[in-house]
C-alpha cells in the first residue's frame, strides 16, 4: 500500500518540472507580447492598430483548447515539422493570454492620468523617453494585479496539456488513474496541491514586484488581506 | 495539405451538431454557475460559523485549480462514489456550473456590496422583513449591475468547453476530431471549428461591451 502511495506521488511530482516550464514559458511570453499589442493598439498608425486588433480578438474569440489542436495537429502538415508538445503548448498558452494582456497593458496605459503626458511634453521629452520614463513606470505597477490573475489562468490553462501529452501533472494522473483505480482521492489531491502551491508562489512573486516598483515611484505599497485570499483569479 | 471546399461542406453539418451541444453546455451551465453562484455568495455572507470559511475555502480551491481536473474528479471519482452514472454531457453542465459558479459568486458579492447602505438602514427602519429586504431591495439593485460581468463569464465558458472532449462529450471540437481522424485531414475541421468560435464569441463579446456601457450609466 504504501509502496503505491509512494509511486503515486513521486509520478505526479515528475511531471511538476514539465508543468512549471509551460507556465514559466508561457508567461514569459505572454510579457512579450502584451506589451507589444498593448502598445501597438495604441499606436498612430491605423494599420499597426488593426494588425493587433485582429491578433488580440482573434485569440481571444477562438477556443484555448482549438487554438492547441490547431497549432499540434494542424501545423505540422503545413509546414513539414511537428513540435515538441511543451514548446507547442508554451507557444499556445503564451499566444492565448497575450491576447487578453494586450488589454491590460492598453487600459493601464491610457489610466496613467493625461497631465503626466503634458507634462513630459513640456520638459521636451522625446515620444520614447515619455513612454519608457514617465508613463509605463506608473501603468506597470498598475498592470501586476491583473496580471497576477491572469497568470493564474495561463497556469490552470497548463492542464491543457494533456491533449497533446506535454508530459505535465494532469497527464500523469490521467496515466495513473487505470492502474489506480483504487486511489483517485490521492491523485487528484496530489494534483490539486501542485497547482494550488504554484499559484500561492505566482502570486506572492507578483506581490513583492508590486511593493518594490510602488516604493519606487514613491507610493505607499498597498495593503492586502492573507496572501491566499488573493489566489485567486478576476472577479 | 491543400484546402479542399467539398471537403469543408461535408463537414459543416456534423461540426453544426457539435455546436449544438457546446452551447447547450454553456447555456445550461451558466443557469447552473448563476443559480449557484448567488447561493455561495449569499451563504459567505451568512456568517454562520464553519459554513461561510468553508464555502471561502471552496470557492478559493475551485478557482484557482483547473477545469480539467475537476472534470475529471467528478467523473471517475465523484460519481462512482456517490454509486451514480450521470452521462459526460450532465458531468460536463455540472463541471462547467460549478466551477463558474466561484466566480459569479465573486460578482455577485461585488453586486451586493454596491447596494448603498442607507438600503439597508431605510429597510430596517420600516423594519421590512429579511427575506423581503433581499428579494425586494437588494437583489434587484444588484443583480442588472453585475449582467455585463455574468455575460463575459458565459463567454469564457463557452470557449472551455472543448476540454469536455476528455469525457467524451460531442461538442464542436470532438465532432472536428472524429471528422479528422476519419479523413486523415484535420486542416479543414480543426479550422472551422475555430471560425464556428469566433462567429459566436466575437458578436457576443460586442453585445456585451454595449450592455457594459448601458450599466455604467445607470
Amino acid at each position: 500500500m504504501s509502496g503505491s502511495t509512494g509511486n503515486i506521488i513521486s509520478t505526479i511530482l515528475g511531471g511538476l518540472g514539465a508543468t512549471v516550464t509551460a507556465a514559466a514559458g508561457g508567461i514569459a511570453l505572454t510579457i512579450v507580447l502584451s506589451f507589444l499589442a498593448g502598445l501597438a493598439m495604441l499606436s498612430r498608425s491605423r494599420t499597426v492598430r488593426f494588425v493587433s486588433r485582429v491578433y488580440v480578438e482573434g485569440f481571444r474569440g477562438t477556443s484555448e483548447v482549438v487554438q492547441l489542436f490547431w497549432l499540434y495537429f494542424v501545423l505540422p502538415a503545413l509546414v513539414g515539422f511537428k513540435l515538441v508538445p511543451l514548446f507547442a503548448g508554451i507557444i499556445v498558452l503564451g499566444l492565448n493570454h497575450g491576447a487578453y494582456g494586450a488589454e491590460i497593458v492598453r487600459g493601464a496605459v491610457q489610466s496613467v492620468p493625461r497631465a503626466q503626458q503634458e507634462g513630459a511634453v513640456a520638459l521636451s521629452f522625446s515620444p520614447a523617453q515619455r513612454m519608457v520614463r514617465v508613463i509605463l513606470p506608473q501603468a506597470v505597477v498598475e498592470m501586476l494585479p491583473p496580471f497576477n490573475n491572469l497568470f493564474i489562468q495561463l497556469l490552470k490553462s497548463t492542464a491543457l496539456l494533456y491533449f497533446i501529452s506535454a508530459g505535465e501533472i494532469t497527464e500523469k494522473g490521467e496515466l495513473l488513474r487505470p492502474v489506480y483505480g483504487s486511489q483517485l482521492v490521492l491523485i487528484y489531491g496530489v494534483e490539486l496541491v501542485c497547482y494550488l502551491v504554484i499559484a500561492i508562489v505566482i502570486t506572492v512573486v507578483m506581490r513583492l514586484t508590486e511593493r518594490v516598483l510602488a516604493r519606487r515611484l514613491g507610493r505607499q505599497p498597498p495593503k492586502r488581506d492573507k496572501a491566499f485570499a488573493r489566489v485567486g483569479v478576476t472577479t | 495539405m491543400t484546402w479542399h471546399w467539398n471537403y469543408v461542406a461535408e463537414s459543416i453539418p456534423l461540426l453544426l451538431m457539435g455546436l449544438l451541444v457546446t452551447v447547450e453546455l454553456t447555456v445550461l451551465g451558466s443557469l447552473v454557475a448563476y443559480v449557484l453562484g448567488l447561493v455561495l455568495a449569499l451563504l459567505r455572507r451568512a456568517r454562520i460559523p464553519v459554513l461561510s470559511q468553508l464555502v471561502y475555502l471552496f470557492i478559493e480551491v475551485v478557482r484557482s485549480t483547473p477545469l480539467l481536473i475537476q472534470v475529471f474528479f467528478i467523473f471517475y471519482l465523484l460519481w462512482p462514489a456517490l454509486g451514480v452514472t450521470p452521462s459526460a454531457f450532465l458531468t460536463g453542465v455540472i463541471a462547467l456550473g460549478i466551477h463558474y459558479a466561484t466566480y459569479t459568486a465573486e460578482v455577485y458579492r461585488a453586486g451586493i456590496d454596491a447596494v448603498p447602505k442607507g438600503q439597508w438602514e431605510a429597510a430596517t427602519a420600516l423594519s421590512i422583513p429579511r427575506t423581503r429586504v433581499w428579494t425586494g431591495i437588494v437583489l434587484p439593485q444588484a443583480v442588472p449591475r453585475v449582467l455585463p460581468a455574468l455575460g463575459n463569464y458565459m463567454i469564457s465558458m463557452f470557449k472551455e468547453t472543448p476540454l469536455l472532449l476528455s469525457i467524451g462529450v460531442l461538442e464542436v471540437l470532438n465532432r472536428a476530431k472524429e471528422q479528422g481522424a476519419q479523413t486523415f485531414q484535420v486542416l479543414e475541421p480543426y479550422t472551422l471549428a475555430g471560425i464556428l468560435f469566433l462567429l459566436i464569441s466575437y458578436p457576443s463579446s460586442i453585445l456585451v461591451r454595449r450592455l457594459e456601457r448601458r450599466v455604467g450609466q445607470l
